[in-house]
């Protein structure tokens, strides 16, 4: 299962995308066009990245919050990501979700969820859906570690293992739930360790290394698409900037944000492309210039996208307009 | 048309539902192998097996929470909660979930599911197994509630939700199972979001849904031997509400009576009075009245709970008030 060179060429790609498109987000946010919360996922990058890599196309994606990196790894359209964080009626939900509530369900990406643990519940249902219909996907279910102390999450773990459904737990622990960090909150702050109370196999990996992340993740999906039951995998990673915008920052110190920043998975992988020969620093550099250039029409395409009409209000709350009486005696 | 009971009528939808369609299966505890809580669902795991009719463990979040993601990835799932009080423990998949995600997702996402619940007092079930909840849930845009009160509304109306494509609660009352009904051999709907009038009359209109029907039934009995001719209307949905029917027989008795077994204040009877008021003020002669459950957490014993849930004595005595 190793990654060939085009492969890690891509990822880094990606992931330098997925870097950008953040910072031009934060900018918006600064500018005053987007609204709300607004959860960046810098630092992470090699953790959605990497595991998305290991699916199949048919195979689905349930989320949090955080979720814009997802998103791109899975490939949906960054005009229409950043339109939806602008508000904007091209946004992939129509504007009416923002930045925690992505979806382009032509994509298997069911979306990304404001309420704490909630997803995981409904990624278990996906899961017995294609059960169900006989159908070969892998169901992909993101979280945060601090997630893993609600209710949801073990009401999920145990009804997955005990259906043997095709879910891959994927906990993003990057150490800090809001403001709290893990073994405040946690009893037992490994979460891997967590999964053995509902017997489900787990590995807790580095994070912030890409290639470890895409093996345990191709491991993880087989073990799945075999029939076994789910698998869970806790990514230890770390996000550079606050919980979400305007976050004080109280909890952790300056030192220990840079000691991180020197893992930071992108310069990471560069090391790598170019210590391995496959890219020098004329490359690197040549798709940082190539991503840029996309962020900017990215950017352009969003803030010039109309705002949704006002009839929009009312659509959608219902699968078809109500029609009172409809068939009444 | 066969006479069968409420009970039966709920499993007779279930059942003509799973031969029609294998998208539809059903998932709770003790759905299987006990037959259901309250016995609807008896013998349908040797009927359909285990695929289809899943016990799950006592953990109502993901009960509706794997029945939301099973219904967003195409199938027709019915999760039955024991009762409507434990639903509280999924009410946030029901009200920030399953009534979102169609919105949210701009229409990509739907949630065709149903969640049946028995609700409702008279069993002495003491405060935490006898509440009436349907407000909280009639509250909330995106998803759908019903009450029936009748067999023939009960299948008709568990059929149509099973087709609909939005999630909806199907709130059973227990004190209803054993009545009986007339019901149509072959298959047939009700659809959701239409009132019915179960009784006409030009006096005084009485508004109920669920069990209250049969007590607002009697109280027009009682009534009409004593010359007051009472309407009753079965508000059958409480969202999409369906006041066309309310407000026509308003218009004709001038007087109107909400009888609601749900406590009053800020309760359906609030709006379906203000309804009135706001289409047909009018054609007020009197105030609308409300008989509504006592305003306390249930009772255990016997003679108080009969105290707190309105009786058709109530209902007559507000009435020949209002009429007087
Ligand atoms: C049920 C619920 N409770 C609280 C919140 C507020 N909240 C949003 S994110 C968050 C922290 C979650 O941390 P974690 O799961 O570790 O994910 P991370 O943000 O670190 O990626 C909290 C408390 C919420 N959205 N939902």
């Amino acid at each position: 299962m190793d990654l060939n060179q085009d492969r890690l060429v891509s990822m880094y790609r990606q992931m330098v995308l997925i870097r950008r498109f953040e910072e031009r987000a934060a900018d918006f946010y600064r500018e005053g066009k987007i609204g709300g919360f607004l959860h960046l996922y810098i630092g992470e990058e090699a953790v959605g990245v990497g595991a998305i890599a290991a699916l199949e196309p048919q195979d689905y994606i349930v989320t949090h919050y955080r979720d814009h990196g997802h998103a791109l790894a899975r490939g949906l359209d960054p005009k229409r990501l950043m339109a939806e964080l602008l508000g904007r009626a091209t946004g992939v939900s129509g504007g009416k979700g923002g930045s925690m509530h992505l979806a382009d369900v032509s994509k298997g990406f069911w979306g990304g969820y404001g309420i704490v643990g909630g997803h995981i519940a409904l990624a278990v249902g996906l899961a017995l859906s294609a059960q169900y219909l006989d159908e070969n996907r892998v169901v992909l279910c993101i979280f945060g570690e601090g997630s893993t102390n609600i209710g949801y999450f073990h009401e999920a773990l145990n009804l997955a293992s005990l259906w043997k459904l095709p879910v891959v737990f994927l906990c993003e622990n990057n150490l800090y739930g809001m403001g709290t960090a893990v073994e405040r909150a946690s009893a037992v702050p490994s979460v891997a360790a967590k999964a053995c109370a509902y017997n489900i196999p787990a590995t807790r990996i580095d994070g912030m290394n890409i290639s470890t992340v895409y093996e345990a993740a191709a491991l993880a999906v087989a073990h799945v698409r075999s029939g076994q039951g789910p698998y869970l995998i806790e990514a230890m990673c770390y996000r550079f900037p606050g919980h979400s915008m305007g976050d004080p920052e109280r909890y952790r110190s300056k030192d220990e944000v840079d000691r991180y920043r020197e893992q930071d998975p992108i310069l990471m992988l560069g090391k790598q492309l170019e210590s391995q020969g496959i890219l020098d620093e004329g490359g690197l550099e040549q798709i940082d210039h190539d991503v840029s250039k996309v962020i900017e029409a990215v950017a352009v395409f969003a803030d010039q996208s109309h705002a949704p009409a006002p009839e929009a209000l009312h659509e959608h709350v219902y699968a078809h307009p109500l029609n009172h009486r409809e068939g009444a005696a | 048309m066969t006479l069968i009971t409420y009970r039966d009528a709920v499993r007779d939808a279930l059942r003509e539902e799973m031969h029609r369609d294998p998208r539809v299966f059903i998932m709770g505890e003790e759905v299987g192998v006990w037959g259901g809580s309250y016995a609807v669902t008896q013998n349908m795991l040797r009927e359909f097996g285990d695929k289809r009719v899943r016990d799950t463990p006592i953990a109502e979040g993901i009960i509706v929470g794997a029945g939301i993601g099973a219904a967003m990835g195409g199938l027709r799932p019915v999760c039955e909660l024991m009762t409507v009080n434990f639903g509280l423990l999924a009410s946030d998949m029901l009200i920030n979930h399953a009534a979102k995600l169609h919105y949210m997702f701009a229409g990509q996402v739907k949630v065709p599911l149903v969640v049946r619940a028995v609700g409702g007092s008279g069993r002495q079930l003491a405060a935490t197994h006898s509440q009436s909840l349907e407000v909280l849930f009639a509250y909330i845009p995106g998803l759908k509630v019903v009450m029936p009160a009748t067999p023939y509304d009960a299948k008709g109306l568990l059929k149509a939700a099973i087709r609909d494509d939005d999630p909806v609660l199907y709130i059973e009352h227990s004190l209803l199972y054993p009545i009986k009904g007339e019901v149509p051999t072959g298959d047939y709907l009700v659809p959701i979001g239409a009132s019915d009038i179960k009784r006409e009359g030009k006096d005084v209109t009485i508004i109920a849904w669920s069990r209250m029907v049969h007590v607002a039934l009697q109280a027009a009995e009682i009534l009409g031997r004593e010359g007051i001719s009472a309407e009753v209307v079965d508000l059958r949905t409480l969202r999409p509400l369906d006041m066309e029917p309310v407000i026509r027989s308003f218009m004709k008795t001038n007087h109107a009576i909400v009888v609601e077994e749900d406590w009053r204040t800020f309760g359906i009877g609030a709006e379906v009075a203000v309804q009135i008021y706001e289409q047909a003020f009018g054609y007020l002669d009197a105030p609308i009245v409300r008989c509504a459950g006592a305003e306390v957490p249930m009772p255990y014993a016997k003679n108080l709970e009969a105290l707190a849930v309105p009786t058709a004595g109530d209902v007559v005595r507000a009435a020949k008030e209002l009429i007087g």
